[in-house]
């Protein structure tokens, strides 16, 4: 079970079962080739994803250039587009989901992996996986009914009495806005961080705790000091895993973002995200240049997601080489 | 008996388009594709045209205007729909001459939650200009407090409620402004999306109307048909006789006829804001768009023999379903131009 975090960073787990692999490759070239195939359409099916959105935003692309990126206007009207309000939008909604949900993920997931009775672990766990596979358009509703209501009423308002001396808690209370967008979310990538962090840190070998508990730590700092460092390539790859649904996630968000594509410092103001906005306006989207506009929306959000997982795989490697606990 | 009915029926069909002989009598499908906001009464149609005339199979994708059109522009359907007329760009961009056909008529309206006023608010358009450019901040301001004496209005921001799917609704409400404002026209302009001054975005009129609902000293605007039935309370519109007009199904069939002795051949007319004593000003055709040239002599007789079908006894499908039916001037007028698909 040592080897878990590991098949996280590499997809295909280390020498039995690549063993395993040679032998299939010298008994049945056939196995061999299709799983092969079948491991490559996931390249083509990237590379075409890739080329039709770069295909059908050329009109957009080479009208505006790189100031697509900086531009803070969008109106379809006058056809003037950028993507700024959105890609700030996307962002600050993901980092509110991440700042809130990967401590409470996280510490769910020590108390699920190393405190809490085996069956109660397991029953939490089933809950928690039904979580995950909630519909967003639930979530979004739910947030509608009862979290935009309750941050107009009382929680901006408190907010902004307490840190009204910062920016991000300045403005009026409307309840629906940025605040609001990554609370969603943030409740949305939870189960996430729980059940994938809980399974990497249950597969951490237990002669690891009991060295450090033999070696007079307490519980706590066996599981804080070893346990969840042991396990840090793996919860790690949770929340970015994590991070990935909440930057691609269209509908809870655009129902309690507010959907005015401006940049704001408060979490009160509303704001729009690149998903909500190609959701909401593809449909009736009339010109060309604007259906291409919103066609390089979504490469934006393509490369966004995609030079962000490649952070994240960096620093996976990074910190999995310093550590030691590895084989 | 059945078949017999409907293969005579087919043969009166295909007869005016003379080149269907040698065509085999199976069932004719016809596919179109477009705005969302009449896809009740369209479906309501092709339903009801589908009892009278077994054979004919007309399928209808509700995917939004700008897609309907699309669709039709690289040929994909055989028919298009849109809440907003096509313009003289995506017109030139046709290969085929397409033909604009009025339907029926919507409305919007605006709704809004003032905590402590129960009364009928009145709208000039100056204030609902001023309200969605963001000028007029407060609902106390004097250019809503003249139009209201005897209502009490709060000092309190407005909170302005606007779709944010780029909708039909959208298209009638910014047209409207754009005719009545100015700084409107300049600043925004018309569209089925904008880009919008000030407020936050609803998905839909349920999302605006939800908004609406929740937020105290708001103002939104939905379609007239979503007011109706979910018991919203609306405000009057003063139209352009000086009359604040309640809106009814009768109001902006009134606005219609008003529009149409000024109808072009086309019919790509915006009718917002039209003289008028009884009309409402914020109303809109929606239109089914046809290719003037049809090579397939099926689909062009059943295209023809429908469109004469919606505009005489379809209307009647139309207000029990809360859409405006077209005056009888439109209606002649349209029907005079089926001749013009060939």
């Amino acid at each position: 079970m040592a080897t878990a975090p590991i098949a996280v960073r590499h997809g295909h787990p280390s020498r039995g079962p690549r063993a395993l692999l040679q032998r299939l490759r010298s008994g049945d070239e056939a196995a061999h080739l299709i799983t092969a195939l079948f491991a490559g359409s996931v390249i083509l099916i990237t590379s075409l994803l890739v080329y039709e959105l770069w295909a059908n935003s050329v009109l957009s692309r080479h009208r505006f250039g790189w100031s697509f990126l900086f531009s803070r206007v969008w109106d379809p009207v006058f056809e003037q587009f950028g993507a700024l309000p959105f890609i700030y939008g996307t962002l600050v909604t993901s980092a509110v989901a991440l700042l809130i949900a990967v401590p409470v993920g996280l510490g769910a997931a020590i108390f699920l992996a190393e405190l809490a009775p085996p069956r109660l672990s397991d029953g939490l766990a089933f809950v928690i996986d039904l979580l995950a596979a909630v519909p967003s358009v639930i979530y979004g509703l739910m947030a509608i009914f009862t979290l935009v209501p309750l941050l107009r009423e009382r929680v901006e308002p408190g907010l902004g009495a307490l840190f009204g001396f910062l920016p991000l808690f300045q403005g009026p209370a409307y309840g629906v806005g940025f605040l609001a967008g990554g609370l969603v979310l943030a409740v949305m990538v939870l189960p996430f961080i729980i059940s994938v962090s809980r399974e990497m840190l249950l597969a951490v070998p237990g002669d690891q705790r009991e060295a450090a508990l033999a070696l007079g730590a307490t519980r706590w700092e066996a599981t804080w000091k070893v346990a969840v460092p042991f396990a840090r390539a793996g919860i790690l790859g949770s929340i970015f895993l994590a991070l990935a649904r909440a930057l691609g996630e269209t509908m809870a968000v655009t129902m309690v973002i507010g959907n005015n594509p401006q940049i704001s410092a408060s979490l009160f103001a509303p704001g729009y995200s690149i998903a909500a906005v190609i959701a909401n306006e593809f449909s009736e989207a009339t010109g060309d240049l604007y259906l291409h506009a919103l066609i390089e929306l979504g490469l934006v959000l393509f490369f966004l997601t995609f030079i962000l997982n490649g952070l994240a795989r960096l620093l996976i490697l990074l910190t999995t080489q310093r550590g030691t606990a590895h084989e | 008996m059945k078949v017999i009915r409907s293969l005579a029926v087919l043969g009166l069909l295909v007869a005016p388009g003379g080149s269907a002989k040698g065509q085999s009598f199976g069932p004719i499908l016809v596919n179109g594709a477009g705005a969302t906001f009449p896809y009740p009464i369209y479906s309501k149609w092709f339903d009801e045209y589908h009892k009278l005339h077994p054979n004919i199979q007309i399928n209808y994708q509700s995917v939004g205007s700008g897609a309907g059109i699309r669709q039709l522009l690289s040929g994909t359907v055989d028919f298009g729909a849109s809440d907003g007329p096509m313009s003289d760009e995506q017109l030139a961009q046709a290969k085929v001459k397409v033909l604009h056909f009025p339907t029926v008529l919507g409305a919007d309206v605006p709704t809004y939650n003032i905590p402590g006023v129960a009364q009928e608010l009145k709208f000039t358009p100056e204030a609902l200009a001023g309200i969605f450019l963001g000028t007029i901040t407060k609902w106390n301001d004097p250019a809503i407090a003249g139009a209201n004496p005897g209502v009490t209005l709060p000092a309190k921001d407005i909170v302005v409620v606007h779709r944010s799917d780029g909708s039909g609704t959208t298209y009638i409400w910014t047209d409207y402004l754009s005719k009545v404002s100015e700084g409107w026209k300049k600043k925004v302009g018309k569209g089925t999306s904008v880009n919008w001054p000030v407020g936050l975005g609803g998905k839909g009129n349920e999302g605006v109307a939800g908004l609406v609902k929740q937020t105290p000293n708001s103002l939104g605007y939905v379609e007239l048909i979503y007011a109706i039935q979910n018991n919203l309370p609306y405000g009057r519109v003063r139209n352009s006789a000086g009359a604040f007009v309640k809106a009814d199904l009768a109001g902006v069939s009134a606005a219609a006829a008003g529009a149409a002795k000024s109808m072009p051949d086309d019919f790509r007319v915006s009718i917002t804001n039209p003289p008028g004593n009884s009309v409402y000003p914020i109303a809109s055709f929606t239109w089914l768009l046809v290719p003037a040239s049809i090579q397939d002599g099926n689909k062009k007789a059943v295209l023809k023999e429908f469109l004469r079908w919606m505009l005489t006894e379809g209307q009647k499908y139309a207000e029990p379903l809360a859409c405006a039916r077209l005056p009888r001037e439109v209606v002649e007028k349209e029907l005079k131009a089926i001749a013009q698909i060939h």
